[in-house]
């Protein structure tokens, strides 16, 4: 069963600058006397979060910069486990974060895909049944054989895109650089993370984008200054956190799209 | 719901034990549980750090022609310049010194560059480390593989020495200018020592490079220190000179005490159990033992740092 609790979690980041990230302090420091502020600083980048994740799930984070949205994707990655609180994430868990990072830009996009690939979980055969499929998802074609640092932003995007969606991830984590590819592309993305999302899964997306946001998800979660202030339907939330009605801006293709007639945002999707 | 046959990247998280329940006891990232899941994980995806030991290779040489024929090449260029100057400096026969000094150089490559680049593990990983979730181990294991590649390079130098002075090697020879040196009885099958004791050299390779890059992750002044010292090792280290050069001096000699100050150092030990058998040379069981007692003790160091700063590597790099 797929699913992700955290109970008053919290993640505290030391920050250790150039003065005590050493063993200069701790070593001289209990030699000598006792300097109170000798202790390390800490950022405080989520308190106590609750947090309960079912499969189905497709939740938007949303929040201003800095709000500690990326952290909590990690969290709920696993990537950073809770310096206080308990989190536990049970299923098969894709990221897709900061795009240049986890990618070789001096070997090929194949070979890049490969190396994602393994590093969630597949064995090498696994990957290269599916590395076709990948091609031609990402409609990239030859460019799969060039080094990665010559691909755009967008191509990039489609490449950590293709790859996640190819290994039916059951928990698939997206930090906003996806809003890079263009529309076309988009349109076949969403459709696959959809795809992907109620055969097995569950969705956590943080995003500024309005499109993007009622696209991929139906529920929200606000975070403010490393805290959840409020969590709900997409709507609700969103709205809230503009100060004005999600649906308000989006295009009558869009709302057509999505089935947005109803005032609530309960909602089938076709 | 079936449980995925996957392993899974969630490392850190327990999977396997629904029965703990929904009260998650256990769930403390400090634990022996985690601990050892995360060495279970890592060794689940050698896929992925044999992969990555490849890569960091074939990019080391990416768009040179001859490729890492060039690390074959730089050890064969140290091997015969400095084996050659300093069996002149010492009046040792060259068919003897030189293949001494050969795998003296490729255990010592070997060594020091699991703990220099032992310390650098997770620091040069940070940026995968921060973004994909995947056991520590992994990073460690690509580090080792990467050495253990290139050590197998260097292989083929030995080779080619054995082949040009198996003649003097296959022999009782001398090392050491008087005639009570020791007498080490030649080359035999007892080479094949040497594989059991690349074995223990590689499981301590990992040890050093898991704990040093806990280490060094959280105290960024530790590499540099660990460098110095490793100039220092490789100095104080039998590998350019012999003890047999230092054997027989009076009791409170100088010669003496700089001999017992060698029998201190652990790396004499681990470069000893693997070069005497190679070049056919008298082998004592002392070596063996202090390699057991280091290898029982770094492991136990190595992953009581694994039980607890686990979780907080990502937190530093």
């Amino acid at each position: 069963m797929v699913s992700i609790e955290v109970q008053g979690a919290s993640v505290d980041f030391p920050i250790f600058d150039a003065k005590n990230r050493s063993l200069k302090k701790s070593v001289l420091g209990r030699a000598g006397g006792r300097i109170t502020d000798a202790k390390v600083p800490v950022v405080e980048a989520l308190r106590d979060i609750d947090l309960s994740l079912k499969q189905g799930d497709r939740v938007g984070l949303v929040g201003h910069n800095g709000a500690g949205k990326s952290t909590l994707l990690r969290l709920l990655a696993g990537i950073y486990e809770p310096t206080r609180g308990r989190a536990r994430i049970r299923g098969r868990v894709a990221p897709v974060f900061d795009l240049a990072v986890g990618m070789d830009p001096e070997i090929s996009g194949l070979e890049n895909i490969l190396i994602r690939g393994l590093f969630l979980g597949m064995t090498r055969r696994e990957m290269e049944r599916r590395v076709d499929e990948i091609a031609e998802f990402t409609e990239l074609g030859d460019y799969l054989r060039m080094p990665l640092r010559t691909y755009s932003t967008g191509m990039r995007v489609r490449l950590a895109l293709g790859v996640v969606t190819s290994i039916d991830p059951e928990i698939l984590i997206l930090d906003e650089g996806i809003g890079a590819v263009d529309a076309a592309f988009l349109e076949k993305a969403r459709d696959r993370l959809r795809d992907l999302v109620s055969r097995s899964g569950m969705l956590v997306f943080a995003s500024h984008s309005d499109e993007f946001l009622v696209e991929l998800c139906d529920t929200a979660i606000w975070m403010d200054t490393g805290e959840i202030k409020e969590q709900g339907t997409l709507r609700e939330v969103v709205s809230h956190y503009k100060g004005r009605d999600l649906f308000e801006t989006l295009s009558p293709e869009t709302l057509a799209r999505i089935g947005a007639t109803t005032p609530t945002d309960e909602r089938v999707h076709p | 719901m079936a449980v995925p046959a996957l392993a899974r990247p969630g490392a850190d998280e327990p999977t396997g034990d629904d029965a703990a329940g929904p009260d998650m006891h256990g769930a403390s990232p400090r634990s022996w549980r985690r601990a050892f899941g995360d060495i279970r994980q890592a060794i689940a995806q050698r896929e992925l750090w044999g992969h990555l030991g490849w890569q960091d290779i074939k990019q080391r040489y990416r768009r040179s022609t001859i490729g890492p024929l060039w690390i074959t090449i730089s050890m064969a260029v140290t091997a015969a310049a400095l084996g050659g100057l300093y069996s002149q400096l010492f009046g040792q026969p060259i068919g003897t010194f030189m293949p001494y000094v050969t795998v003296g150089f490729m255990i010592w490559y070997f060594i020091s560059a699991c703990v220099l680049e032992g310390t650098e593990t997770f620091i040069a990983n940070e940026g995968l480390i921060r973004f994909l979730p995947a056991p520590l181990m992994i990073y460690v294991f690509r580090t080792v593989w990467r050495q253990v590649l290139f050590f197998a390079h260097n292989v083929v130098v030995y080779a080619v020495v054995l082949v040009i002075f198996f003649g003097q090697l296959d022999e009782p020879y001398r090392m050491g200018t008087k005639e009570t040196a020791v007498l080490h009885p030649g080359l035999s099958w007892a080479a094949l020592l040497a594989i059991p004791a690349f074995v223990v050299i590689v499981f301590n390779g990992l040890w050093v490079t898991l704990l040093f890059g806990i280490i060094a992750t959280r105290f960024r002044d530790i590499p540099p220190v660990v460098s110095s010292f490793m100039q220092l090792f490789f100095t104080m280290t039998p590998i350019i000179w012999t003890p047999d050069l230092l054997a027989g001096g009076a009791p409170g000699s100088t010669k003496a005490y700089v001999e017992q100050l060698a029998r201190l150092n652990p790396f004499y030990h681990f470069i000893e159990i693997f070069r005497a058998p190679l070049v056919g040379q008298v082998q004592s069981w002392t070596h063996w033992a202090v390699v057991g007692v280091i290898t029982v003790v770094g492991w136990t160091l190595a992953l009581v740092a694994l039980r607890n700063y686990r979780s907080r590597v990502a937190y530093w790099v």
